[in-house]
């Protein structure tokens, strides 16, 4: 089906829609279509693609505001970040991003985001109220990977050529300490109340912990899919299911969900997804987990409990980004 | 699993050296020599690709960059001095006042060069970088223990090539060979590979006509092609492209070119866009304001690879590096989607091989289905058996 379809029978729909089933409007899943331009919604409940939302071009990194009335998207070859009206799937405007933005993080105080600028080797700083650019701060080479403390105090830049993992002090607005980490950082997390981070390292295909007070590297947890090449086994996007007892890792090219436990750090399952599977988000309980898996350009839906996929869902080409959207 | 234990001991040893909040390492300086022993070009017809004045200089400048970037964090710093000697000019001089500076070098020069450098006395204990020559012969019997290669050997490239017309089951070949001795170079490679993989090369021809092809290849293609045996892809050897760009729809047979035209093996290529390589073209495009050509991407590879040493064991000198880059604890990511390493028994660095179009990524070599027990990357070029290179493991 056609990108113009969708929205022609969105559109013919509507009015019925509104009438009978507004009540039941239901929790959605953002994902973004690097080589559509898109935004695909999937709503939970049905598991169907219910809207198709034109971007910027190379839509990459999603996120919602704390409130969920605007959606921050990641516009890479338009070198902006779009700030979107996810009711009405309007454009508000733009924000100074720096150029070719990829991944970005939305501070605790819902205020400024932190932004990966992967051609110029630069942290781009974002007021989003004043729509202004606060700071940009020196890293290394291609950032990407974007994680902020819970406390708001540390900010988190990966560098997949440099291959390190730069502390922001976010007061300073500056660096304050650069740790290395395996070839190509893709993904940072903080985890259990900010007192770990996390790093995926895609080609060094390990997942680097680091005690968050002293920076040192506490653990580092590898994976091993039976039938498949370790060279293929790359660990990119990440998410902690309730209470951060275990990590749902996206290993990439292995076409690969592993599930580690993260008081042993320990990889307990593998699941079989789509194929290079990039990001995911949860639904409301975390009893679900949706995947964009970018070259089969389709969503896996995974049942926490039962660690199994589920469903797939059709989306755009090479789906990316993903987040979560309650019910408004 | 040894690989990965090691990768962890080195890890461990940064650690303990970053636990303060600021990383403060020992400073390390690593001064490099991108070397030229510039050959006289050959006279080709078209001018329509021609070879940019800074060939694998710029690829030498960005990993320099890259490699900068990342010891700014670590107190390491990296220079890079440009030697470029005239193909009259006699290089031994100047490798010698480069090895007098420091260690490393990067070498764009043809095989009898790189050997007459690697064979100084100055150069013994050194480590040289071949990012120019697919020579297999310097993989093989000629190889030097002090001379890595990061462009891949003719072998590899032939390897990938075969690999891809034996899964489309393009079994039977025919071969149009040009005059030059790299030609000769290449249509060997792909002989030898061709029954590696166990496929028919039924025909071959040399090319030798001197007529300007820009105007006469519709004429002269057809009938120069009309009497060569049954084949399902025609290769073509013309290193140069003087001539391989006008075969292609003007073949007797309508059959699909490959080697120096047509479907390509290559190093690098700006096709490749995948595994982050379209960052690699646009930061390289920022800087040389060109394609990025295998040239450029083997002295890239080069610098980097030693940058990635220097970073993991915090050292500067040649036999902690080469030591390093030999393990299997080094790996580099270079932008095709796996890590890449160097082989312990010749010094090549593995890499993926694509095969490229001039529009697009056809394939990437090592293709679905070839296995090997280490990896299959080693399914491409000389594998440990084959290669009968013994002095690397005289060290």
């Amino acid at each position: 089906m056609t990108r113009f379809d969708l929205r022609t029978l969105a559109f013919l729909a509507a009015p019925a829609l509104a009438v009978s089933l507004s009540p039941v409007a239901a929790d959605e899943l953002w994902v973004t279509n690097e080589k559509d331009d898109t935004i695909s919604v999937i709503d939970i409940e049905t598991m169907e693609v219910t809207r198709t939302i034109d971007t910027g071009e190379r839509p990459r990194g999603i996120t919602f505001s704390k409130d969920y009335s605007v959606v921050y998207i990641c516009a890479s070859d338009s070198d902006t970040v779009q700030v979107m009206d996810p009711a009405t799937g309007k454009i508000l405007h733009d924000l100074p991003s720096g150029e070719d933005p990829e991944q970005f993080v939305l501070h605790p105080d819902d205020r400024h985001l932190y932004i990966a600028n992967e051609d110029d080797a630069i942290t781009t700083v974002v007021d989003t109220q004043t729509r202004s650019v606060v700071a940009q701060i020196d890293v290394g080479i291609e950032p990407e990977g974007m994680a902020v403390s819970p406390d708001g105090k540390i900010v988190i830049t990966t560098s997949e050529t440099t291959n390190m993992a730069h502390w922001i002090d976010t007061e300073k607005q500056e660096l304050f300490a650069n740790t290395l980490v395996d070839s190509r950082p893709r993904h940072a997390e903080f985890v259990k109340d900010g007192t770990e981070l996390w790093v995926s390292a895609e080609i060094g295909g390990t997942i680097t912990v680091f005690d968050v007070a002293t920076q040192a590297e506490k653990a580092k947890i590898e994976f091993e899919v039976q039938g498949v090449h370790p060279d293929r086994v790359q660990p990119v996007g990440f998410e902690m299911t309730n209470d951060d007892t275990h990590a749902f890792v996206a290993l990439g090219p292995s076409n690969h969900v592993a599930v580690v436990n993260a008081q042993t750090y320990e990889v307990e399952d593998y699941i079989l997804v789509g194929r290079r599977v990039w990001h995911m988000d949860f639904n409301a309980d975390r009893s679900l987990v949706f995947t964009t898996n970018g070259v089969s350009g389709d969503v896996t839906v995974i049942d926490v409990a039962r660690r199994e996929a589920i469903k797939s869902i059709k989306v755009g080409r090479f789906p990316w980004g993903a987040a979560f959207r309650p019910t408004p | 699993m040894f690989r990965r234990i090691a990768a962890r001991c080195f890890a461990a040893v940064i650690m303990g050296v970053t636990l303060p909040p600021v990383a403060v390492w020992a400073d390390v300086a690593v001064s490099v020599t991108w070397l030229r022993h510039a050959e006289a070009p050959r006279p080709v017809l078209s001018n329509l690709d021609p070879i940019p004045q800074d060939r694998g200089r710029a690829g030498a400048e960005l990993a320099l960059r890259d490699n900068q970037t990342t010891g700014r964090f670590l107190g390491q710093t990296y220079e890079l001095t440009v030697v470029e000697v005239a193909p009259d000019d006699d290089l031994l001089p100047a490798a010698r006042a480069a090895l007098a500076q420091s260690p490393y070098l990067v070498l764009d020069a043809p095989t009898a060069s790189q050997l007459s450098i690697a064979d100084l006395a100055e150069a013994q204990g050194a480590i040289l970088f071949n990012a120019s020559s697919g020579d297999t012969a310097l993989r093989a019997d000629s190889c030097r223990a002090n001379l890595l290669h990061t462009m891949p050997s003719d072998a590899m490239k032939a390897d990938a090539l075969m690999q891809f017309a034996r899964k489309k089951r393009w079994e039977n070949l025919a071969l149009i060979e040009g005059a030059a001795p790299q030609d000769a170079a290449w249509s060997q490679a792909l002989r030898a590979s061709a029954a590696k993989f166990g496929m028919s090369l039924k025909g071959e021809k040399q090319w030798l006509f001197d007529a300007d092809m820009r105007r006469n290849a519709a004429q002269e293609v057809p009938l120069f092609t009309q009497d060569l045996p049954k084949h399902d892809l025609l290769l073509i050897s013309d290193v140069a492209n003087d001539f391989a760009r006008y075969i292609a729809y003007n073949t007797w047979e309508p059959r699909p070119v490959a080697g120096s035209e047509g479907l390509m093996p290559v190093a690098w290529a700006p096709v490749v866009e995948q595994w982050g390589a379209a960052q690699l073209h646009s930061r390289f495009h920022d800087l040389a304001g060109r394609d990025m050509t295998p040239h450029d991407y083997a002295a890239w590879a080069a610098i980097r690879a030693l940058g990635e040493a220097v970073t993991r064991t915090n050292a500067g000198d040649a036999d902690t590096l080469r030591a390093f880059l030999l393990s299997d604890a080094f790996e580099l990511a270079g932008f095709k989607g796996r890590p890449l390493s160097f082989r312990p028994w010749n010094g090549q660095l593995r890499q993926p091989i694509p095969l490229v179009t001039r529009a697009a990524l056809v394939a990437q070599a090592p293709l679905e289905g070839y296995l090997h027990a280490r990896t299959e990357l080693d399914t491409l070029g000389l594998d440990q058996p084959e290669s009968g290179c013994t002095r690397f493991e005289q060290e």
